[in-house]
């Protein structure tokens, strides 16, 4: 071979090589990378022009004029855990280079930027904002093929939808370990959902260790030692939330489902009768006792200490009569009050008693949509929340509700307890909360919705993929303008990305469809 | 015929008490003799315990729902006789007699995993106290009767799975069968109220109903690390599963990383390097599941699902055409060149010797035949075949060159129905794969066994198919031989799988996703025909469930209750 043929050799490979980059550019700075947000910001722009982050240099830090500074907690540890976020495999005890931090440097006033390159306004309160924005910055720096670290430069508005994006864990049905909940924490962060809504006891147990009655947990737990939320664990819990700008609101659900409160205490449940004898077997809280107002009473006030959210759920779902109907005490009260037989005045008795208590305790009160549909006479501020029915049936309650003056939340089609063969996730992303029949400022009373994964076929062992990715579909709708994010077709590769992402931040999150991540899950 | 007698009281030791009256009911059952006569792999057992034989299927039931089975045994008897087992005292030993001995890596593994499950989890004490209990089981005695344990043998379809145990003795032919029987007694040690380790003075005489057990993992659609095949083996282990369906390569992806044709998987693989199957990764996979008893039969689907080999194979598939132009897209595997059987022979040449058994699943279902149709080659090649319009008898074709080039492997093959369906001429021992719903796969029982072939069932059996609430109950109903047949025809079924197929299914969600859904599976290829009362199975099933969690698997819950050990490993 002449050095004439090698060098022209050479030179073919070189354009070869050439066009190779130029599309890997464009691949990378246009296809996978542009809105690789989730939930999409409100207005974001991106430009294919990169920049390189060094993780040996890069810093979180105050800006000068910042008004928040060093020793502002809850974001020193924000540029923390983000700082590893941000560089997945970054290996510590490297040098670092001061003279270079300031180069790129994510600052914040009422706003995030990464000198010229990363520009993100918000439009809400400063320290939830931020922590937000690195959200969105995390999970727009991406690795090239050498493992180098780069983010497009791109300019954010972002602001939520709802003020109100929950989430609910059932800690009765099944025991959910403390380590559960706080990574289930940790993911709805990366989803900005903002709330999670502690189903924390029901019929099948009472694992909350209450300080004035003990015995609720010692008797009412699957097992008082192991199955139990101390008062610390959920000290841990809040904090841990706390820190991700997550509210919890615990939920005590009564008058129905509280078959494991009667465990442990005694004359609580009623008393169901079989002809003229108790039949052994209890039905709800017994409306008709003076004791059970003082217990509830006792009970919130040490609920709404602990918990220190501004609302509480105080339940109020799927109350059977029967029992009531059949204890001739009961029969007794109905007919001193002048109820008649109407079971549902007896179920708004108490409803108003319960929650002119927790209103005496200064808290707001959520609950479940049965409370309304059977009752006239509640606080205007009582928030409702749907959790049943067929679409029309739903959009017909989300009217009559916002119509009373109601604010509402909506869970009915987010149930994700309900599983099926194939990419349900589409159906919870297609709801449309606010598409009822109604004024705008009946729309505006809905103030958000709320993820459900019901304990029955749910524990440790399935908990995180049963509910990633598909609450993720539920966090978009709740953040995201609507009409921006209609398409489930253009929903479906950025979905895909993001729940690659979750999987390599340890989030055990389940495939959408087959296909691959560059990193795989790794654990069992 | 031998015989062989041992002496059981030597394992077990006495120490005084006060309790005399207690001490010589307990002193009968130490002194029990067993007796092991061996004759051509059937076992016996007689023992001098007076228990009465429970023969009553109810009373047997209520006596598993306490010990907890799972999957049920073919007969037991059991006593209320407890024995208290110490982690720093008890043993799994070899028998004196046995044929089997430490040199059996085989067995020492299982010893040892064994040990660790019925102890893992028990806090190490420092120094043994002396303690004085009323009676205490030191040793499990493992006999293996047969002249050849078969400790290096590859696990076969054909070997008579009986084994059997009382208390201290667990007897079995050869050692695939102890491994077997080592899981069953693990679930019989319970603890009691103080957390000490307790077994119950049983005997158990067990052999499965069905010989072939599978699960179906598919590696294609999704790459599952190695990590989980292995985990999933341990399982497979656990509910006395016997083989492993690996539905390694299909359209989405070519994991497999074939030394004949590196190429493949290449090009072929998510990944070419991390999303792929190395040979050093196929031999541990199939050593782990030797280690278990567990058979690894390996599918390489042909001619449809083979999108993914294209990538690496040039003109390996055929090329579909838009008019009278190649359309740029790729059909199902071009069974009209020579190039393509000369490609076939090598590879499965490969596989014959990389995979051990005796099996190779060659897939031949679903078929598309719009791209043969829209290419004139292949046109012209059903005019010259006089084939006419049918292509199913072209597909009939490539089978039938396919299973000579296996054949001559001395390998034997298992297809997907639809090679039965189309007529393809088959080997006698071809086993035959029923996955489809529709027609209904009790009449493809019957026509498969009326043709005089074996076959196993897998349609009801789909566990990548969820829905909500307790499903594993209509898993559980399911019987491989209701069909209308005669007994001859029943006997054609050697059992079945559970598939988990791969398009919704990656590491992430596997392992809850098929235990113990898959266990409901299990019981019905285990165990006596008899056993389907859906109440002592969920009871056992529950209690089997906690027992899986407590080893680290996270199978998920049957319905609303708790484990005394959750799920912690997050």
């Amino acid at each position: 071979m002449t050095s004439l043929n090698m060098a022209l050799k050479m030179f073919q490979a070189q354009i070869k090589l050439l066009r190779f980059l130029f599309l890997l550019i464009v691949i990378y700075g246009e296809v996978e990378h542009v809105y690789g947000v989730w939930p999409m910001p409100q207005q974001i722009t991106q430009s294919t022009e990169r920049y390189l982050l060094n993780p040996r240099v890069f810093a979180l830090s105050y800006a000068n004029d910042s008004m928040a500074q060093s020793g502002c907690s809850v974001l020193d540890v924000a540029f923390k855990r983000y700082f590893k976020l941000i560089f997945p495999d970054f290996a510590h005890g490297t040098g670092r280079d001061k003279s270079l931090r300031f180069g790129n440097t994510l600052r914040f006033y009422g706003e995030l930027y990464v000198a010229n390159i990363f520009r993100q306004k918000y439009l809400n309160s400063i320290s939830c904002s931020v922590k937000l924005g690195l959200e969105s910055f995390s999970q727009l720096v991406y690795q090239d093929d050498s493992s180098a670290y780069f983010v497009n430069k791109t300019e954010i508005e972002d602001y939520p939808r709802f003020q109100f994006r929950g989430l609910l864990l059932d800690t009765s049905r099944h025991y959910l370990p403390v380590n559960s909940i706080l990574s289930t924490l940790d993911a709805m962060a990366y989803s900005k959902f903002n709330v999670f809504h502690w189903h924390i006891v029901d019929d099948p147990s009472f694992p909350y260790q209450s300080s004035t009655y003990p015995d609720l947990s010692n008797k009412g737990a699957f097992h008082p030692m192991t199955h139990i939320y101390t008062q610390s664990d959920v000290r841990r819990v809040i904090a841990h939330a706390r820190l991700r700008g997550i509210r919890v609101l615990p939920e005590f659900d009564s008058p129905g489902h509280t078959l494991s409160w009667g465990k442990g205490q005694p004359d609580f449940l009623t008393p169901c009768y079989k002809g003229d004898v108790p039949s052994g077997s209890f039905g709800p809280l017994n409306p008709t006792l003076s004791s059970s107002y003082q217990f509830m009473s006792d009970l919130f006030k040490e609920v709404t200490s602990v918990f220190h959210d501004s609302h509480v759920h105080l339940g109020g779902d799927e109350v059977d009569f029967t029992c009531w109907k059949s204890n001739p005490k009961v029969q007794a009260f109905m007919a001193k009050m002048g109820f008649g037989s109407d079971y549902t005045k007896l179920e708004s008795y108490y409803m108003e008693n319960i929650l002119n208590i927790t209103a005496a305790l200064n808290k707001i009160s959520i609950v479940w949509q049965d409370v309304f549909d059977y009752h006239e006479h509640i606080p205007k501020d009582t928030v409702l929340e749907i959790w049943r029915g067929t679409p029309a049936e739903i959009r017909a309650e989300l009217g009559r509700i916002t119509l009373a003056g109601h604010r509402v939340l909506l869970s009915a089609p987010w149930y994700l307890n309900h599983i099926s063969y194939g990419q349900d996730w589409r159906n919870a992303y297609t709801v449309q909360p606010q598409n009822f029949s109604g004024t705008e400022q009946q729309k505006e009373l809905v103030i958000g919705g709320e993820v459900c994964m019901w304990g029955e076929y749910v524990d440790a062992t399935n908990l995180v993929s049963r509910l990633w990715p598909r609450a993720c579909a539920a966090a978009e709708r709740l953040w995201s303008n609507e009409k921006k994010t209609s398409s489930v077709e253009r929903a479906f590769p950025r979905l895909k990305d993001f729940r690659c992402t979750l999987v390599r931040r340890g989030i055990q999150a389940e495939p959408l469809f087959f296909g691959h991540c560059k990193h795989e899950y790794s654990g069992l | 015929m031998t015989s062989l007698i041992h002496d059981a009281s030597a394992a077990l030791t006495e120490r005084p008490s006060g309790h005399t009256s207690q001490l010589s009911e307990q002193g009968k059952a130490v002194r029990m003799r067993a007796l092991t006569l061996l004759g051509l792999g059937t076992l016996f057992l007689t023992t001098s315990c007076k228990d009465s034989h429970i023969d009553n299927l109810e009373e047997r039931s209520r006596l598993s729902d306490e010990v907890s089975l799972w999957p049920l045994p073919q007969q037991f008897q059991t006593s209320p006789v407890a024995f208290k087992l110490s982690a720093s005292r008890f043993k799994i030993v070899h028998a004196p007699g046995s044929t089997a001995g430490p040199s059996c890596s085989l067995l020492q593994n299982a010893f040892r995993r064994y040990f660790k499950y019925i102890f893992g989890y028990v806090n190490e004490q420092g120094q043994p106290r002396s303690r004085v209990f009323d009676s205490e089981l030191r040793e499990l005695q493992v006999l293996i009767t047969s002249t050849d344990p078969e400790c290096d043998a590859y696990p076969s379809l054909k070997t008579d799975e009986s084994c059997k145990f009382a208390v201290v003795f667990l007897t079995a032919f050869v050692v695939v069968f102890v491994v077997l029987g080592l899981e069953t007694f693990s679930q019989l040690v319970y603890e009691d109220d103080y957390g000490v380790n307790n077994i119950n003075k049983t005997s158990i005489l067990d052999y499965p109903r069905f010989s072939h057990r599978g699960i179906l993992l598919d590696t294609s659609r999704h790459y599952l690390p190695l990590k989980v095949i292995l985990a999933n083996l341990e399982v497979m282990a656990m509910n006395k599963f016997n083989v492993f369906h690996w539905h390694i390569v299909d359209d989405s992806s070519f994991p497999f990383l074939s030394r004949t044709f590196p190429n493949l998987s290449q090009q072929g693989a998510y990944h070419p390097y991390t999303h792929v199957y190395t040979p050093v990764d196929v031999k541990s996979v199939i050593e782990f599941a030797r280690m278990r008893g567990i058979r690894v039969i390996a599918e390489f689907d042909t001619p449809g699902h083979t999108q993914s080999w294209g990538k690496g194979q040039t003109d390996l598939l055929t090329p579909c055409y838009s008019g009278s132009s190649p359309s740029g897209t790729f059909g199902p595997v071009n069974p009209i060149l020579n190039s393509t059987y000369d490609f076939m022979t090598s590879f499965f040449k490969e596989i014959s010797s990389v995979f051990a058994d005796a099996y190779i699943h060659l897939g031949g279902d679903e078929v598309d035949f719009s791209c043969w149709k829209s290419n004139p080659d292949i046109q012209k090649f059903m005019e010259q075949q006089g084939f006419g319009q049918d292509y199913s008898k072209l597909e009939s074709y490539y089978i039938q060159r396919l299973l000579d080039i296996v054949s001559s492997t001395k390998k034997g093959y298992m297809v997907w129905q639809e090679v039965f369906d189309n007529e393809v001429k088959l080997k006698g021992d071809t086993q035959i794969h029923v996955w489809k719903m529709n027609p209904q796969y009790q009449d493809e029982m019957a026509r498969v066994t009326a043709a005089g072939f074996h076959t196993l069932l897998s349609s009801p059996w789909y566990l990548n198919r969820i829905s909500y609430g307790q499903d594993w109950q209509d898993i559980y109903r399911v019987d491989p031989q209701s069909f209308n047949g005669t007994p001859e025809q029943k006997k054609l079924v050697i059992g079945g799988e559970a598939c988990l197929w791969g398009e919704y299914v990656d590491a992430t969600n596997l392992t809850p996703r098929l235990w113990p859904r898959a266990s409901a599976v299990a019981e019905r290829l285990w165990s006596d025909e008899n056993v389907k009362d859906i109440g002592s199975a969920y009871s056992r099933l529950e209690k089997h469930r906690c027992h899986m969690v407590r080893r680290g698997i996270p199978a998920e819950p049957l319905f609303v209750g708790h484990c005394g050990h959750e799920y912690s490993g997050l």
